[in-house]
């Protein structure tokens, strides 16, 4: 038989009907609506008339607009204060209430990110596949599934067929082999891979990682890593099964049980790459090239170690690459060849579906503790990525880490990631940030976003200005 | 869905690789419940001086003199020419409702960002790929002639200058059929409603915990 890679594997095994033209209609095990893309997708099913197909492969919960103050969290729905943010949370409520889909709604201690509720509550399986009206929807890749976002068209088309009509992407591998060095973590891994290949660097491609250094990765840091596959162009990214992954899904709220527990682990164990199986595209990186990095401009490909320098236009020879260049330096208001270690912050968020899951709190708590934020930081703030994440945390006794080092713990939501809440930047604020994007204005309007990982996130707001986490651990705070 | 066959109309600039969702059309937009008015806040950011809000009248707003979509030359254009990696970003379908609403139905680079890119034929508009050199002889026929026009022909596969210069384009075979046609896709996958229904009974069999009922 043919080698298959893990993604021809997923494919194959939900193809409902090829069809004469290329395109085939693919069958979708779950689906994860919230509160932004869904409103027309359920208005569009109730004009012509229709039903969802399977309402109980569907959850959904309130994400994107959610409030993130205790206060304010208190209130429930009373709590969101912009009027036309209360709409669509409320929306989401009617149409799920009215359909019976299960939600967790925003004071339930189960609300959270979607891509981060997904695979903690076992909702999102091995093998499945998952869509959502989000593009970060790749993140439940981690598991061995193929997940991907897509538009509001889809999302009803989702809801009423169960399916998709797709065409087969290509197979492309990032392989990164060796063992990553003490302070460089999955978010600095998935940004160095980014930097290589470009924002557009997988576009038209699945994309698995493979190699020792995601073999050795928790589920979390595959899930970072995943998540930021849309940011490389591939609308979904992917890790093979293991036993990581499946001591990860056992257990879980909605995994299988009992009998069903022991088929599904028996063929979760075929969902990885068979040798020999054709890629139409491998990229190599070695886990020793790989240090921390800040993203320095307005695409996530414009990123670079913490140790180098803001890169100067007039040496880069593609004309296109040199104007984007000039453009993301006067945004960011940064100087040609200025240390990346210059850049003084204003703001720092730890948080979003890239970076908010408990590891992510651990890696942040570790630099902080024992330490203050720097008095020259207005803002610092720490987002867990769901209820469940806010729990554990407290149990750990994190909070009181963040509290103590004068950064602020607040509710579960996205947040400062894309400011469709209060929680944004003012404009000119440098922000070192764990999310996944620094397009222009995405933190607020003229807000200049870094891109961090959690451990660099935490060591710039001590510093006041971005350093070298792993000088910084080491005592000697730059 | 709206269907696309032939279009001839002005050509605008968007001249910037990696034009993402975000650029398009901004978060605080985003928080509307419905389909259309997203045209005036198109490029928002780009467009406008100051910081737009949802539901504002745009019309009293500082507009940006250095933007191109604000020169009287582009005014009424119906065919955005731009560079690669366009729409790159978050899975909005916000971006083509607000490029629709803006009146563009066809846009021309070197290449598109997968999940926008099929957003477009969604919504009845044609995203056309050419080459870099292609992308790059248009933009300077353009910047060179006020009112440059450019006729596209989905069926035929062309793009077509003022003095009859021919360029075509690749497209896949059933986006090409549902874009002519402006087919309800709903409506065809819900014809092979039997064969769903057929997968799912043997998938039920292979993998029965992919059906548990998600419980509150």
């Amino acid at each position: 038989m043919q080698p298959k890679t893990l993604y021809d594997k997923l494919w194959d095994s939900h193809v409902v009907q090829e069809r004469d033209d290329g395109s085939a209609l693919i069958y979708i095990d779950r689906h994860i609506i919230h509160e932004v893309t869904s409103p027309q997708a359920f208005e569009g099913l109730r004009l012509a008339g229709r039903k969802p197909w399977r309402v109980d492969s569907i959850l959904a919960t309130p994400d994107h607009n959610v409030p993130t103050t205790e206060d304010e969290r208190a209130s429930g729905l009373e709590g969101i204060a912009d009027p036309v943010s209360l709409i669509q949370v409320k929306t989401l409520d009617d149409n799920c209430d009215e359909y019976g889909i299960v939600e967790f709604k925003i004071n339930d201690p189960r609300q959270g990110i979607v891509h981060i509720i997904g695979p903690e509550t076992g909702a999102c399986l091995p093998g499945m596949t998952v869509v959502c009206g989000d593009s970060h929807t790749a993140t439940n890749g981690a598991l061995g599934a193929l997940a991907h976002g897509i538009g509001t068209s889809e999302v009803e088309h989702v809801l009423a067929t169960q399916c998709l009509v797709s065409k087969k992407m290509k197979n492309m591998l990032v392989e990164v082999n060796g063992t990553l060095g003490p302070g460089v973590t999955p978010k600095d891994v998935i940004l160095a891979i980014i930097g290589k290949i470009g924002t557009d660097g997988a576009n038209g491609h699945a994309l698995e990682f493979g190699g020792d250094v995601f073999r050795n990765m928790s589920m979390e840091g595959r899930m970072t890593v995943c998540n930021m596959a849309i940011e490389a162009g591939a609308r979904a990214g992917m890790v093979a099964v293991d036993d990581t992954t499946i001591e990860y899904v056992r257990g879980r709220t909605y995994a299988p049980k009992g009998e069903d527990w022991e088929r599904a682990v028996a063929s979760w164990r075929n969902l990885h790459s068979d040798p020999g199986a054709k890629f139409d595209r491998v990229v190599t990186l070695r886990a020793e090239d790989i240090e921390p990095q800040v993203s320095w401009g307005t695409s996530p490909e414009m990123v670079g170690p913490v140790g180098s320098t803001v890169p100067d236009p007039a040496a880069e020879t593609d004309a296109n690459k040199r104007e984007g260049i000039v453009r993301a330096l006067e945004y960011m208001g940064l100087e040609p060849g200025q240390p990346i270690k210059s850049i003084k912050i204003d703001r720092v968020f730890i948080g979003s579906c890239t970076n908010a899951r408990i590891e992510d709190m651990r890696a942040a708590a570790q630099v902080l503790k024992g330490r203050r934020v720097a008095d020259s930081v207005k803002q610092a703030m720490v987002v867990p990525g769901s209820g469940a994440v806010k729990a554990q945390a407290e149990a750990e006794g994190l909070d009181k880490i963040f509290l103590e080092a004068g950064l602020e713990w607040r509710e579960p939501g996205c947040s400062m990631c894309l400011a469709m809440n209060a929680d944004r930047l003012g404009a000119g604020e440098h922000c070192a940030s764990t999310s996944n994007r620094n397009f222009e204005g995405r933190q607020g309007y003229g807000g200049r976003t870094h891109l961090v990982s959690p451990a660099m996130a935490a060591a710039a707001a001590v510093a006041g200005h971005f350093v070298d986490v792993r000088e910084f651990v080491a005592g000697e705070p730059a | 869905m709206k269907s696309f066959t032939q279009h001839t109309g002005l050509v605008a600039p968007m001249d910037r690789a990696n034009v993402d969702t975000d650029m398009i059309i901004p978060k605080q937009f985003l928080k509307s419940i419905k389909r259309t008015g997203f045209g005036k806040n198109l490029f928002d950011e780009l467009r406008y001086l100051d910081e737009g809000q949802p539901d504002q009248d745009c019309t009293g707003r500082p507009l940006n003199p250095d933007f191109e979509l604000n020169h009287s030359r582009y005014q009424g254009a119906s065919i955005l020419l731009t560079r690669s990696n366009f729409g790159c970003g978050s899975s909005r379908e916000h971006a083509p409702w607000a490029l629709d609403d803006y009146g563009f139905r066809c846009l021309i680079a070197p290449s598109f960002a997968d999940i926008f890119y099929n957003n477009c034929f969604k919504n009845g508009i044609l995203p056309v790929v050419l080459s870099e050199e292609e992308v790059e002889t248009l933009f300077q026929q353009m910047y060179a002639n006020e009112g440059y026009q450019l006729a596209v022909d989905l069926a035929a596969q062309t793009v077509t200058t003022p003095d009859g210069q021919v360029f075509t384009f690749e497209i896949d075979n059933f986006r090409k059929h549902c874009l002519l046609e402006g087919l309800d896709d709903i409506g065809l996958t819900l014809e092979q409603s039997d064969a769903i229904k057929a997968y799912e009974a043997r998938r039920r069999e292979e993998a029965p915990w992919l059906f548990d009922a998600l419980t509150p």
